[in-house]
């Protein structure tokens, strides 16, 4: 099981550009290694080609948390219990704060990163989601520089992203939202540990009764996480007093492509996806009516 | 064939090194390396909680960290906890409340509730559901865990 233990290497660089300088010599040769909460797991059984290792431990300059009056930008490494104990993360972007809340257990959160979450390509992931929903941007770094990709273009398809094998991923950079209605839900074996079968974020901005934003991040319905357009161009510009719920439920339905495997079906996925978004389309009129 | 790294780790508070490959689970040094074996393998996949130990004062799972990671760390383990052959109150606890049953998944679910009681040190039941939900029991159901945490007494 572990055989190929001795014949494995890491390096350890001291900082980015000596992180850069590796895989540039030899793009694709080093698999970069956050917390190691994914990667361990087929490694350790076997199930992983890779044998040379980039941890990126010693990059702190990745770990950092800096908010600013128009948002916040995250280090790769930062972690979930980071970013839900951030006080700008629960006030402002509470969908995140869940999503890294959900993530795991207490250890994993510990561990596992905000950039790995992203590199590591799960459609099932628990945070793209709220990034997708928050308009949220990564930063791709090389030796010639950096660049920003939105999330929504960052994966495309399943496990495979536009990162380069020179480049890594360096930091991720989320707009402040306006005051609005932001919802989360996981839907999981357990409220604990489990994968997701389906999760939805959604953030909501509405203005003199007309819903003026609203961005909808799905996770485990397609091949990779998704921003739900069709859904969102169904509610966009409607009155709240009658938000057409049955053609947004409809659309939401149309544009995921959801599968069959051992957590859950194609068929149980699609109708809880579209009952998930209602359910967030309703809280938001509970929550305009207590205003 | 890589060569091995010379591993400098404070263990329940004594130095050790030890030379171990560098991708090699930390559980496994733990075990095999250092002659600790109440840190327990369940599920290897970082779902069970069997393998949990504080590093650097927060919880992880053994079986997820490689040993390069761990560098330079401080950890604790089952082992560090009842010094001069004294358990401490929270072991006390788990014997008085009957929060072992077959005993496996104890060395992790005792390291998490010392995690959590570090963190909040009256928690709520719900609280101590969540501080111990990455940590699985086959046996107990919960409840007598739940018990002991609640009730350890200083």
């Amino acid at each position: 099981m572990r055989g190929q233990v001795p014949d494995c290497a890491v390096q350890v660089p001291g900082s980015l550009q000596e992180a850069l300088e590796i895989l540039a010599r030899e793009p694709g040769r080093w698999r970069p290694l956050a917390g190691g909460t994914d990667l361990m797991v087929p490694f350790a059984a076997g199930r992983l080609a890779d044998t040379r290792f980039l941890s990126l431990q010693r990059l702190d300059v990745l770990r950092a948390v800096e908010p600013d009056p128009e948002g916040i930008t995250f280090g790769a490494l930062v972690t979930y219990t980071q970013l839900r104990q951030h006080p700008y993360v629960q006030r402002h972007l509470p969908n995140l704060a869940q999503s890294a809340r959900v993530t795991g257990a207490v250890a994993i959160q510990n561990r596992g990163t905000l950039g790995g979450n992203l590199v590591n390509g799960s459609p099932a992931a628990d945070t793209p989601p709220s990034l997708l929903a928050y308009a949220a941007q990564v930063e791709l770094t090389g030796l010639g520089g950096a660049r920003w990709v939105p999330v929504d273009a960052f994966h495309t398809g399943y496990k495979q992203t536009v990162m380069a094998p020179d480049e890594l991923l360096t930091r991720i950079r989320v707009p402040r939202p306006e005051p609005g209605f932001h919802f989360y839900r996981k839907v999981g074996t357990r409220a604990a540990q489990a994968v997701a079968k389906v999760c939805l974020a959604a953030y909501v901005r509405v203005e003199a009764g007309m819903v003026r934003e609203f961005r909808v991040g799905l996770g485990s319905v397609a091949p990779v996480p998704m921003r739900a357009r069709a859904a969102e161009a169904v509610i966009l510009g409607q009155s709240v007093d009658r938000l057409p719920l049955a053609e947004a439920r409809a659309a939401l339905m149309e544009e995921i492509s959801p599968i069959d495997d051992i957590r859950s079906t194609a068929r149980y996925r699609r109708i809880v996806a579209g009952n998930v978004l209602v359910q967030a389309l309703m809280e938001l009129d509970e929550a305009l009516s207590r205003c | 064939m890589d060569s091995k790294l010379q591993l400098d780790l404070t263990v329940n508070g004594e130095r050790r090194s030890v030379a171990v490959y560098p991708m090699a689970r930390l559980l496994d040094v733990l075990r095999e390396d250092l002659g600790l074996p109440g840190t327990k393998e369940g599920c290897g996949e970082g779902e069970c909680g069997a393998c949990s130990v504080l590093m650097d004062g927060q919880l992880v799972n053994s079986c997820l960290v490689p040993a390069v990671q761990a560098q330079g760390a401080e950890l604790v383990t089952i082992e560090g906890l009842a010094l001069g052959g004294e358990l401490n109150p929270l072991q006390r606890a788990f014997v008085a409340c009957n929060g072992a049953q077959c005993g496996f998944c104890t060395p992790g679910m005792v390291l998490a509730s010392v995690d959590l009681l570090r963190r909040c040190a009256h928690p709520s039941e719900a609280e101590i559901r969540e501080g111990l939900a990455g940590n699985i029991c086959r046996c107990t159901g919960y409840v007598k865990i739940v018990d002991a945490v609640q009730g350890v007494r200083p």
